[in-house]
C-alpha cells in the first residue's frame, strides 16, 4: 500500500472550518450573491459597475464567503446573503428527483461544504437546504462507494469528474483501500517500494531538462 | 477585490496535492504583505477620523478591511504551515540529506527549520531503546527476513555493508543485502526490492 508521510490538514466537518486547511480556505473563497444593507464609504472601487466613491446601501454584488461571514451580523444588518442558484427551490427539486444525474463538480465543486456554510446565515429555507444536502449525499453515496471499491486498474477519470470535492476524497480513500487489499492478496504488501514522492520528483526533473 | 494574491499562493500548494514542495513564492508573499500594510494604513486613517469627527458611518468599511486583514493572515499562516508539513515529510521520505533540487525550493528560514527538525528527531531517536538509540525511519513495513534480494535501477557507485565488504552498485546488477542497509536506497528509487 502507498504510505504517504505528507498528510494535508483535513477540512472541517459540517459548519466548522478548519483554520489552516487549504481545502477550507479555497471553499471559503467561493462567491455568494449579497445585498448591502448599509453603505460602505470609500470602497467604491470594489464595485466595478459604478465610479462612485462609496458602495451605497442596497447594492447587489458578489462577495466571497469569508467576507460575508465576517461582515454578517444577526443583530445589526450590514448585509443580507442571498442563496446561490444551486441551493434554491428550483435546483432543490432537481436534486431531490435524482441526485445521480447532476454534475456536482460543475455545480460546486464544494457543493456540500458551501451548503453547510450557508447555514451560518439566517435564511427561512435553511431546514430544506440541509435536508436536500443530506438526501443528495445519501442518494449518490451508494454508486460512489460501489465504483471506488470495484474500479481496479482502470482509468477512473470518468468516474470522478462529476463528483464533489468531499465525494472525491471518499473515492480516493476507497481506492487506496482497494489497492492495499489487492496488493496484500498478491503477497506484495511486504515488498519495499520507492516513495511515490521521490518518483514524482524524478518525473518532473526529467520533464524540466530541455531536449 | 482584496485577498486575491494570497489565494494564488494557496492554489499553488493545493495543485501539488501529492506533497511536492513548490518553490517558495517570496514575491507573492511580499505582495500580500504590501496589501496588508495598505489595508492597515487605510484603516488607521479611517479609525482616527471616525473617532475625532464621530463618523460612525465609516465603521462598516473599517470592518470590511479588518476582515481582509484577518483573511490574509489566515492564508499566509496556512501557506507557511502547509509547507512545513511538506518539509517534515521530506525528512521521512528522503532521509536527512535532501537532493539539491528539493533544497533549492526552500527559503532560508525553512532550511533552518529543517535542520532543527533533523536535530530534534535525531536526539529523540538516540534517547530511545535504553540508551542505544532506535532508528524510527527503519522498518516502516514489518520485516520478514534480515536479507533481501535487490536489483539496481541505476549506477550508484560503491557501497559498504556492515562487515566491511564493498560492493559495486551497477545498473541491473542483483545483490543479496541486509535489509536495513538498503531500505533507504529503495525508498529513494536507487534499488528495487525483488520478491520471488
Amino acid at each position: 500500500m502507498d504510505t504517504q508521510s505528507y498528510l494535508p490538514l483535513q477540512p472541517g466537518v459540517g459548519m466548522e472550518e478548519n483554520f489552516l486547511s487549504l481545502d477550507d480556505i479555497l471553499l471559503s473563497h467561493e462567491r455568494l450573491p449579497i445585498r448591502t444593507e448599509c453603505s460602505f464609504p470609500r470602497l467604491g472601487y470594489l464595485e466595478k459597475s459604478t465610479d462612485a466613491q462609496d458602495i451605497p446601501e442596497g447594492t447587489k454584488m458578489e462577495l466571497p464567503l469569508w467576507l460575508s461571514k465576517g461582515l454578517y451580523e444577526k443583530k445589526r444588518r450590514v448585509l443580507s446573503v442571498e442563496l446561490p442558484k444551486v441551493y434554491r427551490e428550483g435546483w432543490r427539486t432537481v436534486f431531490n428527483a435524482d441526485p445521480n444525474v447532476v454534475d456536482l463538480h460543475k455545480m460546486g465543486p464544494y457543493y456540500y461544504g458551501l451548503g453547510s456554510q450557508m447555514l451560518h446565515f439566517d435564511s427561512p429555507e435553511n431546514p430544506e437546504i440541509a435536508q436536500t444536502l443530506l438526501q443528495t449525499f445519501i442518494g449518490r453515496f451508494r454508486r460512489n462507494m460501489d465504483s471506488s471499491q470495484n474500479a481496479y486498474n482502470e482509468d477512473t477519470s470518468a468516474l470522478v469528474e462529476r463528483l464533489d470535492c468531499l465525494e472525491k476524497a471518499l473515492f480516493t480513500s476507497g481506492q487506496s483501500g482497494l489497492n492495499g487489499f489487492q496488493s496484500w492478496e498478491k503477497g506484495r504488501a511486504s515488498q519495499l517500494t520507492a516513495s511515490s514522492l521521490v518518483l514524482n520528483y524524478r518525473k518532473r526533473k526529467m520533464a524540466d531538462v530541455p531536449p | 477585490m482584496f485577498c486575491e494574491k494570497v489565494i494564488e499562493l494557496i492554489r499553488e500548494l493545493h495543485r501539488m496535492s501529492d506533497g511536492q514542495l513548490p518553490a517558495f513564492n517570496e514575491d507573492g508573499l511580499r505582495q500580500v504583505l504590501q496589501e496588508m500594510e495598505a489595508l492597515y494604513e487605510q484603516n488607521q486613517t479611517d479609525v482616527n477620523e471616525a473617532k475625532s469627527e464621530g463618523r460612525a458611518d465609516l465603521i462598516p468599511s473599517i470592518k470590511l478591511r479588518h476582515c481582509c486583514l484577518l483573511r490574509n493572515q489566515r492564508c499566509v499562516t496556512a501557506y507557511c504551515y502547509d509547507r512545513l508539513l511538506r518539509i517534515r515529510s521530506l525528512r521521512w521520505e528522503y532521509g536527512s540529506v535532501l537532493p539539491a533540487n528539493v533544497r533549492f525550493h526552500m527559503c532560508a528560514e525553512e532550511v533552518q527549520w529543517f535542520s532543527q527538525y533533523k536535530k530534534s528527531l535525531a536526539s529523540f531517536m538516540r534517547s530511545l531503546g535504553g540508551g542505544e538509540g532506535l532508528d524510527l525511519t527503519q522498518d516502516m513495513k514489518p520485516p520478514k527476513s534480515l536479507y533481501i534480494e535487490v536489483r539496481c535501477l541505476k549506477d550508484h557507485g560503491e557501497f559498504e555493508i556492515d562487515d566491511g565488504t564493498v560492493i559495486l552498485l551497477k545498473k541491473n546488477s542483483q545483490h543479496f543485502l541486509p535489509r536495513w542497509k538498503c531500505e533507504q536506497l529503495i525508498r529513494q528509487g536507487v534499488l528495487e526490492h525483488v520478491v520471488s
